[in-house]
């Protein structure tokens, strides 16, 4: 090693990797038009960093050396493939993408890349895929493992939406002004998605996968930086912040899950609450609201409140109404329900759930069974919280609809939280951004 | 240049009343006249009823001639438009303002290779 040479190690190659994949595959594939050549030749750059930047030293700019690097390896292999007269292997490579054509948007590949994997012409499920894997950089396994399903069909599915791109020629471009909405939401959705996949595992016995959770944010922190005159951009990210920042308060000892509640608040996290409400303040202020920023407005208020008693249930409720504005979703509709049961009692928000077609959506069981409990209505409660099992395979949720069903039919061994058990939270039984199937 | 394929999705069932279809061709001719005007039309034609169709197959060697069509459905092609078109963004455009003309779902389908592989 050259005398005064910092050491580097492997996790600093891996930090590189994890901050700067993206962005080296987002580069090659403007340059090669290939999104398997740009990721092959990134993957052989970083193979190489590993075994130079021990001995060599971390160059001063990491992220520049694997362009450089990976630029050279896809040149080299482009020289092999030309060699052996494979015209449609050059073809592939030589075709640019028309270049500028972006009408006044950010000039950034990683943003280029971002709607390419979220076009809307991909299945949802290949988008969400498709931006971990080439923004992300998590591999194949690793989405399966996240997604829960098998590794060979994550494969496939991979290599069936990267065909389509390709053959489809779906461009490697920023939509212009008169597309951007639309396909901005559709990019939203997709990182909100991975955020909730982590946060609310659909099924399985692992409430929070928290590197999904950490993976959204790291793309809704990009997106900001890419388009800081987005303001719903803005809300995604406060959203996942405030969301976020009550993760360690929301399971229990037992790994079990713990309502708003009844959660200690000094177990949040501070430092993301504060930045998380800073960012609703600043996009609200631009008078543009959408439904990102409401739903973190919403949380927001929450975060202002020292324990569960306090909160400005008002000022919820007010939100809400507004969020159906943007969104007349029955699952607002229960949301909104949750506030009103704060507000004016439990009677007037159990009409609005009994008014609501969501019987196979198992939070509107759950939140029914509260509404019952707290009118005194047990043996009604007791079937809603049967109901709500039967339509979660959550186990985390199970468990935690479980006790509650124990607790009233048993009422003798019920432990926990006293009569002032309070309301299911909309925080918890997912703010109005979980569709039920 | 890349060549897309746009199929009109009829459902089965037989063609609109004239009064229906009527404003429909004005309106697929209105956009067919764009197409040209842009450049972007390489061929475009509306088909006979499924049960025109004739299939051919080829058995140990024979030709074998059966009435058609080829597959039952409760959907047919109706008639199909081919565009020239940069990317696929391009070639969804006119997707749209075909299914917009026609009130009826289009296909938009890449063909292989290049323009310049299928045209003199």
């Amino acid at each position: 090693m050259t005398p005064g040479a910092p050491d580097v190690l492997v996790s600093d190659v891996e930090r590189v990797f994890r901050e700067e994949y993206g962005r080296a595959v987002a580069v090659l594939v403007r340059r090669f038009g290939d999104i398997d050549v740009a990721e092959e030749a990134v993957q052989e750059a970083f193979v190489a960093a590993v075994r130079r930047w021990p001995s060599d030293g971390m160059p001063p700019s990491p992220a520049g050396w694997i362009i450089a690097t990976a630029g050279n390896r896809a040149v080299d292999r482009h020289r092999r493939e030309a060699s052996r007269e494979d015209r449609h292997a050059q073809a592939a490579l030589l075709h640019t993408p028309d270049e500028p054509a972006e009408e006044g948007a950010v000039r950034d590949d990683r943003l280029r890349l971002l709607f390419t994997c979220c076009h809307p012409a991909l299945a949802p499920a290949a988008r969400v895929a498709l931006t971990l894997r080439l923004l992300g950089g998590l591999t194949t396994a690793e989405i399966a493992r996240a997604f829960l399903v098998p590794e060979a069909t994550m494969a496939q599915r991979l290599v069936r939406a990267k065909g389509k791109i390709r053959d489809a020629r779906i461009p490697y471009r920023v939509p212009g002004e008169a597309d951007l909405p639309a396909r901005l939401g559709a990019v939203l959705t997709v990182v909100y998605l991975v955020f909730n996949e982590g946060h609310t595992a659909s099924s399985g016995d692992r409430l929070g996968r928290a590197d999904l959770c950490a993976e959204a944010i790291r793309l809704g922190r990009l997106l900001v930086e890419l388009m800081p005159d987005e303001p719903e951009v803005t809300g995604l990210l406060a959203l996942m912040l405030l969301v976020e920042s009550r993760r360690t308060a929301r399971t229990g000892q037992d790994g079990g899950l713990v309502l708003l509640a009844d959660q200690d608040r000094g177990r949040w996290d501070r430092g993301l609450v504060a930045e998380g409400q800073a960012l609703v303040r600043a996009c609200l202020r631009r008078g543009r609201p959408g439904p990102y920023q409401i739903q973190a407005a919403i949380n927001a208020v929450h975060g202002d409140a020292p324990d569960a008693a306090a909160t400005d249930w008002r000022q919820i409720l007010r939100l809400y109404d507004l969020l159906l504005t943007f969104d007349p979703s029955p699952v607002v509709a229960l949301n909104r329900a949750v506030a009103v049961a704060e507000v004016e009692g439990p009677r007037a928000a159990l009409a609005l759930v009994d008014a609501l077609d969501l019987d196979r959506y198992h939070l509107r069981h759950a939140v029914r069974a509260d509404l019952l409990r707290r009118l005194g209505r047990d043996a009604e409660a007791a079937r809603a919280y049967e109901a709500a099992m039967a339509r979660t395979a959550n186990a985390s949720e199970q468990a935690f609809l479980h006790d509650r069903h124990r607790a009233l039919t048993r009422p003798g061994e019920a432990e926990p939280g006293g009569p002032e058990f309070g309301a299911s939270e909309p925080d918890e039984i997912g703010a109005g951004e979980t569709e039920p199937e | 240049m890349k060549h897309y394929l746009l199929s009109i999705q009829q459902p089965d069932g037989g063609p609109p009343s004239p009064e229906v279809l009527e404003p429909i061709m004005r309106e697929v001719g209105a956009f067919n006249e764009e197409l040209r005007a842009a450049g972007a039309w390489v061929f475009a034609g509306g088909l006979h009823e499924p049960s025109t169709a004739t299939v051919v197959r080829v058995q140990d060697g024979e030709a074998l001639v059966t009435d058609g069509p080829y597959t039952e459905g409760k959907e047919h092609v109706g008639g199909l438009t081919i565009v020239r078109a940069s990317d696929l963004d391009a070639a969804l455009e006119w997707g749209r303002k075909l299914a917009r003309a026609v009130t009826l779902p289009v296909e938009v389908r890449p063909f292989q290779g290049e323009t310049g592989d299928h045209l003199p």
